[in-house]
Order: C-alpha cells, then sequence, then structure tokens
C-alpha cells in the first residue's frame, strides 16, 4: 500500500506537473504553428522571460500576496501575463511582421526566431545571472499532507500549495482556450485563419488582428507556464533549449496546430519522463521474496537516468515521426 | 516587327544568360577588409595568439562549409552543429589518446566486449522481428513484438552496462584512446557524424522542414548529455587531454611555429574540401540540389528523387562538421564535453554561413573568418562596455554590480549574436557575398 502512495506521489502527480506545463507550453507554440506556420523557437525564452517578470515584481512587492491569502508570485501573475503578451507583440512587430511581408519561407522565420531566442536568453542572463532562484520570497511553500483512510497506509499523499495553484491554473486555461476558440467571435476566425488563411482573408477577417490576438495568448500562456514551473521548482534562467524539445515533442504528439492535441500531448510527454526516470524497483518490494535474484538484487530499475531524461522526448518526438507524422489528433499542417 | 523591337526583348531578357565574367570586386575588397584585420590582431596580440585564432577560425571554417551546402545548397536548417561537433572532438580524442593497457589486460574489457556483442545481438533481433511480416505474421503484431523486443533488450543491456562501465570507472577511470594517428579519428568522426546525420535525417526530411530543426536541436544535446554523463568513455566533467597532434606539437618547436604548422593542415583540407564543393556545385547534381531548394514540386515532376537527394546532402554536411569538430577538438588538446555550447559551436556557425552568403563558398569562408575574429576580439571589448555600464549603474541607480563578470559578458554576447542573426535576416538575406546563380540561356 505505501507502495502504491509512493507511486501516486512520484509518478501520478509528479507527471501531472509536469504535463500540465508541457501542456500550456505546448499549447502556445502550437497556436504560432496554426497561424503563422513556423515553429517558434523563443517560446521557452518567452516563458523564462514571464516568470522572471514575475520574480522582479514578487522582490519589488513582496507582502502584496498577504492580502489575498495566495503567493505573492500569483498575485504578480496577471501583470506578468500583460507583460509578456506584450512583449510578444513587440518581438512580432519589430522581427517577425517585416519577414512575413517579404513573403520569406517558413524555416527562415525558424532561423528569426532562433535569433529572437538568443536576444531574450542574453538579455535575462545578463539580470539574472544563470543560477537558480526561488519564487517564493517573502511566503513559505505549503505541503499538504493527505493522510489515507486505510489501513496499512503510513506514508501520506503529498501535495505541495504551488501544485494545487498549478492544477487550478490549468483547468482555468484550457477551459478558457475551449470557450475562447469555440464561441468568441475572434477565436472563430483563429480557427477559420489556421484552417486556410487565404479563404479567411478574402471572407473579411483582418489577418493582422488575429495575428495580433494570437501573439497576445501566446505570450499570455508562455507567463503561466513559465511561473508554474518556476513555482514548482526554483526559477532557472537557463532551461531554454532543455524545455524547448519536451514542447514541440508535445505539440507534435498531439499534431502540430491542433490546441487540445497539444494539451493531450503535453500529458503523454510528462507522464513518459516520470515513468522512464521512475525507480520501478520500489514497486517490486512488496514481492521481494519471490523474485528472481537478479530482478530483486537490482537497486535501481529506472529505464533512463535522470541525466538523461531529455532522451525521452526525443524518443516519443522521432516515433511519432515515423509512424504518425500528422500526431495523434491528426494535426493540419504536416 | 522590327529588329529594334527584337533588340529589346533580348535585352528584357538578359538575365536568363549567362552573366558576362566580370572583375570580382566585392571579393577583392571584402578579403583586402579580411587580410587587413588579422595583421591588425597580429600586431596587437603577438604571433602565438592571432594564429590560434587562425587555427580555430580554418577549423569554423570546415564545420560553416558543412553548413552552407545544408543551408545554403539545400534550404535545411540544422540547428544542431554542436552535436556533429561534440562527436568529431570524442572520436579524435578516442583514437589520438594513449592506449590504457591496464584497462584492455583486466578482465573488465572482455565483459565490455561481452555488453556491446549482446547490444549487436539485440539490434539484430529486433530488427529481424520488424521484418517479420515478410514471413506473414500480421503488421500490428510483428510491431508490438519488435518494440517489446527492443524494450526487454534495452533493459538487460542497460543493466548490464551500468554494473561494467561503473567497475571500470572506479577501478581506471576510463578506457583510454585506441592509440592512434590523429588524422584517423578525423575521418571517423565524420564517419560518425554522417552516421548520425543518416539516421536524423531519414526520420525528418521528408516532413516539414521545420521538424528537422527541432530534431537535430535535441540530438545535440543528447550528444552532449550522453559524452557528458558516460564518464568511463569520456571521463565526463574530468576532461581529458593533452590531445596529440598530428603534426610536432609546441613543446617541441614552439607554440607559433606548431600552431602554423596545424594551420597549414587545415588549410589544406578548406582549399580540398572548397575545390570539391565548388565542383559539385557547378556539377549537374548541384543543379539538381538547387532545384529541389527552389522549387521542390517541379524538380520531383521532372523525375528527381528529392528525399534521397536531401539525405545526401544532409549526411554530406553532417560529415564535414564531423571533420571539422575533430580538428577543432584536436587543436584544443582538451576534450570537455561541457565545453561544447549551443552558442559556441551551433549560433555562431549559422551567424558565419548567413553573414558570409549561404550557398556561396568562398562567401561562407569569408563568414567564417571575419566572424571569428569578431568574436575572439568581442570578448575584452564586452568586458569593457559591461565595467562601464556598472560605474554608470552604481552612480545613477545604486545598483549592485553582480560579482561574475565573466559569465554575464558571455550573455552580453548571446544578445549580440541574437541580434545579429536577426539583423542579417532582415537586411542581408543573402549575406555579404550572395550565392551567384547562373542563369543559363
Amino acid at each position: 500500500m505505501n507502495e502504491l502512495v509512493f507511486f501516486f506521489n512520484y509518478v501520478v502527480v509528479a507527471g501531472s506537473v509536469t504535463g500540465s506545463i508541457y501542456a500550456i507550453g505546448a499549447v502556445g507554440v502550437t497556436l504560432v504553428f496554426s497561424i503563422m506556420r513556423f515553429a517558434h523557437f523563443a517560446h521557452a525564452d518567452m516563458m523564462t522571460f514571464g516568470a522572471f517578470t514575475v520574480l522582479l515584481l514578487t522582490t519589488a512587492f513582496p507582502g502584496a500576496g498577504a492580502a489575498l491569502g495566495l503567493p505573492t508570485a500569483v498575485v504578480m501573475l496577471p501583470l506578468a501575463m500583460l507583460l509578456t503578451a506584450a512583449l510578444a507583440v513587440g518581438i512580432d512587430k519589430t522581427f517577425y511582421k517585416p519577414l512575413r511581408a517579404h513573403g520569406v519561407k517558413p524555416i527562415v522565420m525558424v532561423i528569426a526566431s532562433l535569433g529572437v531566442t538568443l536576444m531574450l536568453q542574453g538579455l535575462i542572463r545578463l539580470f539574472a545571472g544563470t543560477s537558480g532562484e526561488s519564487l517564493y520570497v517573502d511566503d513559505r511553500k505549503e505541503i499538504f499532507r493527505l493522510a489515507l483512510p486505510f489501513e496499512g497506509a503510513r506514508a501520506p499523499i503529498v501535495v505541495t500549495e504551488p501544485q494545487v495553484i498549478l492544477f487550478v491554473l490549468t483547468i482555468v486555461c484550457v477551459v478558457g482556450l475551449h470557450l475562447f476558440l469555440s464561441r468568441s467571435r475572434l477565436g472563430k476566425a483563429m480557427r477559420a485563419m489556421s484552417d486556410n488563411p487565404d479563404l479567411a482573408r478574402a471572407s473579411g477577417i483582418n489577418t493582422n488582428l488575429i495575428v495580433a490576438v494570437t501573439w497576445v495568448i501566446v505570450g499570455a500562456l508562455a507567463a503561466i507556464a513559465g511561473t508554474l514551473l518556476s513555482l514548482d521548482v526554483t526559477f532557472k534562467p537557463d532551461l531554454s533549449f532543455f524545455l524547448l524539445l519536451p514542447i514541440f515533442a508535445a505539440a507534435i504528439v498531439g499534431g502540430v496546430g491542433h490546441p487540445y492535441g497539444a494539451i493531450a500531448g503535453g500529458f503523454v510527454v510528462g507522464f513518459a519522463e516520470t515513468l522512464a526516470v521512475f525507480n520501478w524497483s520500489v514497486l517490486l518490494r512488496p514481492f521481494h521474496d519471490n523474485l528472481p535474484e537478479w530482478l530483486a538484487s537490482a537497486d535501481s530499475l529506472a529505464f533512463v537516468g535522470t541525466e538523461y531524461k531529455i532522451v525521452v522526448p526525443f524518443v516519443l518526438l522521432v516515433a511519432i515521426l515515423v509512424w504518425r507524422p500528422t500526431g495523434i489528433f491528426k494535426g493540419k499542417v504536416i | 516587327m522590327s529588329t529594334q523591337q527584337q533588340q529589346g526583348q533580348h535585352e528584357h531578357r538578359e538575365d536568363l544568360v549567362a552573366a558576362p565574367s566580370r572583375f570580382p570586386l566585392r571579393e577583392v575588397v571584402l578579403f583586402a577588409i579580411l587580410m587587413a584585420a588579422i595583421l591588425g590582431v597580429y600586431a596587437a596580440m603577438g604571433a602565438a595568439y592571432s594564429t590560434r585564432m587562425l587555427v580555430e577560425a580554418a577549423c569554423y571554417a570546415i564545420l560553416a562549409l558543412g553548413l552552407t551546402i545544408q543551408w545554403g545548397y539545400a534550404g535545411q536548417f540544422n540547428a544542431g552543429v554542436m552535436g556533429f561537433v561534440a562527436l568529431g572532438g570524442y572520436s579524435a580524442m578516442a583514437f589520438s589518446m594513449p592506449v590504457n593497457g591496464e584497462f584492455w589486460a583486466s578482465p573488465l574489457s572482455g565483459e565490455l566486449g561481452m555488453v556491446v556483442l549482446m547490444a549487436l545481438g539485440g539490434v539484430m533481433v529486433v530488427v529481424g522481428a520488424s521484418r517479420l511480416h515478410h514471413l506473414g505474421v500480421p503488421r500490428r503484431l510483428r510491431t508490438g513484438l519488435a518494440v517489446a523486443l527492443a524494450l526487454l533488450f534495452y533493459l538487460l543491456v542497460s543493466a548490464r552496462l551500468g554494473v561494467v562501465t561503473e567497475q571500470i570507472e572506479s577501478q581506471f577511470g576510463y578506457i583510454g584512446g585506441l592509440g592512434l594517428p590523429p588524422w584517423l579519428g578525423w575521418i571517423v568522426g565524420g564517419v560518425l557524424a554522417g552516421t548520425v546525420g543518416y539516421f536524423i535525417g531519414k526520420v525528418c526530411l521528408g516532413l516539414r522542414s521545420d521538424y528537422l530543426a527541432i530534431a537535430t536541436l535535441g540530438i545535440a544535446e543528447i550528444i552532449k548529455a550522453v559524452l557528458k554523463n558516460a564518464d568511463w568513455l569520456t571521463r565526463g566533467t574530468a576532461t581529458v587531454s593533452p590531445l596529440p597532434w598530428p603534426v610536432p606539437g609546441p613543446a617541441e618547436v614552439g607554440f607559433t611555429l606548431a600552431r602554423a604548422l596545424y594551420f597549414s593542415v587545415t588549410a589544406v583540407m578548406i582549399v580540398v574540401i572548397f575545390f570539391l564543393l565548388t565542383r559539385a556545385y557547378h556539377a549537374p547534381w548541384g543543379r539538381m540540389i538547387r532545384a529541389i531548394r527552389d522549387n521542390e514540386i517541379s524538380a520531383a515532376a521532372m523525375g528527381k528523387d528529392i528525399n534521397r537527394r536531401r539525405l545526401e546532402i544532409f549526411v554530406l554536411g553532417c560529415i564535414l562538421m564531423g571533420i571539422g569538430g575533430a580538428t577543432l577538438g584536436s587543436f584544443n588538446g582538451l576534450f570537455d564535453p561541457q565545453g561544447y555550447l549551443p552558442l559556441n559551436h551551433t549560433f555562431l556557425v549559422l551567424v558565419m554561413v548567413i553573414l558570409g552568403g549561404p550557398g556561396n563558398n568562398l562567401g561562407t569562408i569569408f563568414g567564417a573568418f571575419a566572424v571569428y575574429i569578431i568574436w575572439v576580439m568581442s570578448e575584452p571589448l564586452a568586458l569593457a562596455v559591461l565595467e562601464l555600464a556598472i560605474t554608470f549603474g552604481e552612480g545613477s541607480f545604486g545598483w549592485d554590480a553582480p560579482t561574475n563578470l565573466d559569465s554575464r559578458a558571455l550573455q552580453a554576447r548571446v544578445f549580440v549574436i541574437g541580434l545579429l542573426i536577426s539583423l542579417v535576416l532582415r537586411f542581408a538575406p543573402k549575406g555579404l557575398l550572395p550565392e551567384k546563380v547562373k542563369h543559363h540561356g
């Protein structure tokens, strides 16, 4: 029983946390893919930028959260979302729009976004350094231990406060995005543009407005994802390329250009990572006496070590590209 | 219709006939500036330092030539040059370091061999299982079987490998090199990089061009992670040094002469690669590659095997990157997996290519040397600028200056490289020496 609780804490909870973060990140990537049709490499650094803004605001007003009973970082999140959205729109206006007007190939846009990511990285690390910092400047990280009402279950289920916030925010984001895309005029116009940009333009949709709205959403989502990631562990300014691969893998696994697919893909990648680094020998402990010697003596039965975690999204990516390049949900862009 | 009109039409179509050869003014001017800059560096920093810079720039030129054929000739974007460079560097190290006699004499070498044999056997079994449909096994069953077998063998082999490598690390440090001449390692480095490139290309080249960028970015980080963590193979963070050179080292003939000798080796390599690439560019094969880049659909309609040509050029580029990475690794004299950074080994090369002129070999070589000189010289400059900013910041806002100045200066360079990429794409998308597209009348 204790082993199952252990499994729950280290796989179900941890996998959902990673999965939620990847899912929110992948939605942003997939939205850019579907509206502007290129892989936006600067997304990870936009996430970092969002988290960094939260860190700055939290350091500036450490007591703001106490009034509302939430961690200050969460209170500052809406402001950071606004700033990151403004940054995203600004980046598009300065760097992507001229290229788009020039009618360059999508791959040139990819390189441009790499240029942007390096600039962001340089700026952020110039001011933040490269070491990690906690977003809990003045607050205390609450840890909830839920004792189970079963016989023999001594270990409690452990959930931290940021994880609860993360689950709530993820659900809010997903529901909000769904309502926006399916109910609002702008959301419908976005879907129309992702299906067929020429037709959308011909039927009177203001494509420039749609592009701007997309960047606002992408920026806001990036800020949320970055902040949630930093809340869960610490703010690390140098994650960029390690985040990009799982997020892209999630977007492609779910089907590029398909927001719901990206959410599913995020959870697939998140759980795959967690399961791959999970030490399975813990689960075998109750059966220790009935196991063959070579299996019982192994004290570490993980598929990959944590240092090779990045291999997992890559393998998923390659597998999906080989067997089903359109992704689970049949993405629109191949 | 008068002759004048016909002439007028003819004049209109001038772009379709082969351009008359002109005096290459732009090339001469740019290379003269480059030469002056190199002489300036020699005057300011001394011969030993400047020659080292030249050798490194030459190694980068080989990398840039590899990228220019992928990006310039064929429009494939490789975002993981670093991975191929690291593979080349590893190969140069593994071939040239002296043999670790103690390890080979111990029973552990036999056990390691057993693990390798097991892995090979596993691969053969899995490949065999994946071909079972030829024997009438249903495809779903075959796929399931192959995946299950692959997982099983993976677990068995990795468990065994873990035990053996742990013992190697604790007893001998690492398995040592092969004690062979470095140039053999360079060639094998190219082969290794080409093999990895083949598999990546096989998966991604038939799909959207963005996927290749994502996958190469991923494989580069994976290669680095493996080299960093497989201590039994590379000593990991403990680093390996000194790597032998194919020419007499500084200990025998002095720094400047040894580096000059090394430079002549790399220069010969560049000349040979340049000559071969230029021949290939003007050959029907090169024309076909450019046709595929410029209009894939019409090239396919002409019956060209697009995916095959793409794979060829991608693998060729990766081979060059492997060779370049190996020469660079040997020259550094130190194999440090953590020293491979996306900024230094991917984006710097990218800037060299897009600034110099993608698809133009001469432009690429110019870009490699010019950008590398700026890169090296920018280090003292960035530090000075930062110091100025700090004095200013302390004076005006009481900003407490960070202590780790060096790493911050590095970040300033990250920003500059990013800005450079953005500016070049915006204002000089064809580079300083654009590719000369010949039109045949």
